[in-house]
């Protein structure tokens, strides 16, 4: 049972990888399952990198992710902090209209995120992801920043104030170290949800030289499609290697983290 | 030390430039996005107001009501498919693997994060007919039953799509719910054991029940989600063959940036927005503890 389940999920990825090894005439004449007959054949990548231009995708990708992820977790665990440890009027107001903002599905901000980036000339850049990404994974990191600190016991921010820190070095020396690995998970969770994106990145991207590594991996059917399998294995290969290095070494906190945020669906 | 931790200027330092970019990427675009909803036209070629026509568009339109109709069976089908493969992979974790089943959540995670585009590149392959015969037709083949054409048709396109978001998704539920199983106290287990139940019995009568809650969470998680389902379609069928994978997300795209038709674009998205709403709204009446316990 467990074997049958194992091979559910390893061996298409398995398959993958042999495929990608594959040439054009391996493809079309041998059989479905056969391996391929030159393991160190790396064509298939140098194709897919060079003339797919799946390097310059990667590098938009890395461009528009991590500085998008950088915002929305400096705005998201500052917001957090104030909404849970700070004490004022209508801060679970405020943290109810974060909280809707999980909800609201892509495309009913697209069209009018699309003019205003038209109207301002800022279309033909990677701002209208980085943008869109920081905005779009605030209500989430919002939201989980604003538990972790609810678990935080009050009696050490309340120890803090009496020793005289002011709020901003609270906040840096007290309240930060405390959620530190809180926020690393968040990000974590908001890297592969920003990484993964398809829509927002297909809209805002209009020209190939801009293309994310999901919007140029989605071209590549257009492009070499029925013709050249080789390279299209190689390109999926090369974008699910990415996520696997990352899950390799950090899979218990991921796994943590996204059953955190199954709020998103 | 009260005040200091109710410093105005210091609230709005920290939250403000948060509040500031979320009303503005988000809050203004929905208000803006239902303002659409009465105009005709686009970005490029300027609006005309058109009053409740969108609306009364929305509500003729048969290719709506197909895409209206394949969101809601999306996801009703793929949240029962996926949650159940969930419940019997987390079944299998905590009573069959036990201790030994850590290897075995992760692995099957793995998919979880993966993304969209490429496992809809890779099942296109797995599930390929022709001109190539790919490994599930091919397997058919094999046993005697012959292969088939899957994105020929609605109907298996349709299977197809279910398939490969519960192979992507199941690691997800089997972990979600496993944190709600672990949370069953042995002795509670033990009792029923000794009272007679085991295997099936105990599963029905003991185990079912006392997961109902985080399995009715599961639900409402996967139903908010998957009505949202945009990529995998996009990149597996592209809506078809036809438009007969075409859901709400898939038609508004195609309707906004194919035809430029931005405000019947927004009255789908708003159509969208509110079977959302619907779903959110069960996700926090019935379920709000159990998202804070994480």
């Amino acid at each position: 049972m467990t074997a049958l389940i194992l091979t559910i999920v390893v061996y298409p990825l398995v398959w993958l990888v042999l495929g990608s090894l594959k040439t054009q005439p391996e493809f079309l004449n041998n059989a479905t399952f056969a391996l391929p007959e030159n393991w160190a054949n790396v064509d298939n990548y140098v194709t897919a990198i060079t003339d797919g231009n799946l390097g310059v995708y990667a590098r938009n990708s890395v461009l528009a992710v991590f500085p998008a992820l950088a915002l929305t977790i400096l705005l998201g665990v500052a917001a957090g902090f104030a909404l849970e440890v700070m004490v004022w009027k209508g801060r679970a107001t405020t943290l109810l209209l974060f909280l809707a903002g999980i909800m609201v599905p892509g495309q009913m901000i697209l069209l009018p995120l699309f003019t205003i980036y038209f109207e301002v000339g800022l279309t033909g850049s990677l701002w209208p992801l980085i943008i869109t990404y920081s905005a779009i994974g605030l209500p989430l990191t919002v939201f989980l920043m604003a538990t972790f600190f609810r678990g935080v016991p009050r009696e050490i921010f309340e120890a803090a104030t009496l020793d005289g820190a002011n709020i901003f070095r609270m906040f840096f020396s007290v309240g930060l170290p405390l959620v530190r690995n809180a926020i690393f998970t968040v990000a974590l969770v908001q890297f592969f949800f920003i990484w993964n994106d398809l829509l927002i990145a297909l809209t805002f991207t209009n020209r190939d030289e801009l293309r994310t590594i999901q919007v140029g991996l989605l071209n590549f059917r257009g492009q070499f499609g029925q013709v050249d399998y080789g390279p299209t294995f190689a390109a999926i290969c090369l974008n699910v290697f990415g996520t696997l290095a990352v899950y390799l070494f950090l899979n218990q906190r991921v796994m943590k983290g996204l059953t955190a945020g199954s709020v998103k669906g | 030390m009260g005040h200091l931790l109710g410093d105005r200027r210091a609230i709005a330092l920290l939250l403000g430039p948060a509040l500031v970019v979320y009303t503005l990427v988000m809050l203004v675009p929905v208000a803006w996005s239902m303002g659409y909803t009465l105009f005709e036209g686009n970005a490029i070629s300027g609006f005309t107001f058109v009053g409740t026509e969108n609306l009364s568009r929305l509500v003729e339109d048969p290719n709506a009501r197909d895409a209206l109709w394949f969101t809601v069976r999306f996801a009703i089908v793929l949240t029962l498919v996926q949650v159940a493969v969930g419940y019997l992979l987390s079944l299998l974790y905590v009573f069959v693997l036990r201790r030994a089943s850590g290897v075995v959540r992760t692995l099957v995670f793995f998919p979880v994060v993966l993304p969209t585009v490429a496992v809809a590149l890779m099942f296109q392959q797995l599930f390929e007919s022709a001109p190539r015969t790919g490994p599930v037709n091919a397997l058919l083949e094999a046993v005697g039953i012959g292969g088939v054409d899957w994105f020929a048709s609605g109907s298996t396109s349709f299977w197809v799509i279910i398939l490969m978001e519960t192979w992507r998704s199941m690691g997800f539920y089997a972990v979600l719910l496993y944190a709600g199983l672990v949370d069953i106290p042995e002795e509670t287990l033990e009792s029923a054991r000794l009272d007679g139940a085991s295997g099936a019995r105990l599963v029905r009568h003991i185990v079912l029940p006392l997961s109902l809650p985080v399995l009715l969470s599961s639900v409402i998680f996967s139903i908010n989600g998957t009505l949202k389902v945009f990529d995998s379609v996009l990149a597996l069928t592209n809506g078809g063959p036809g438009s007969q994978t075409t859901p709400l997300t898939l038609y508004m795209y195609q309707t906004s940036f194919a035809y430029g038709e931005y405000g019947y674009g927004s009255s789908i998205a708003l159509l969208l927005t509110l079977l959302s709403l619907v779903a959110t709204l069960f996700i926090f009446r019935s379920s709000r503890r159990d998202l804070t316990k994480a």
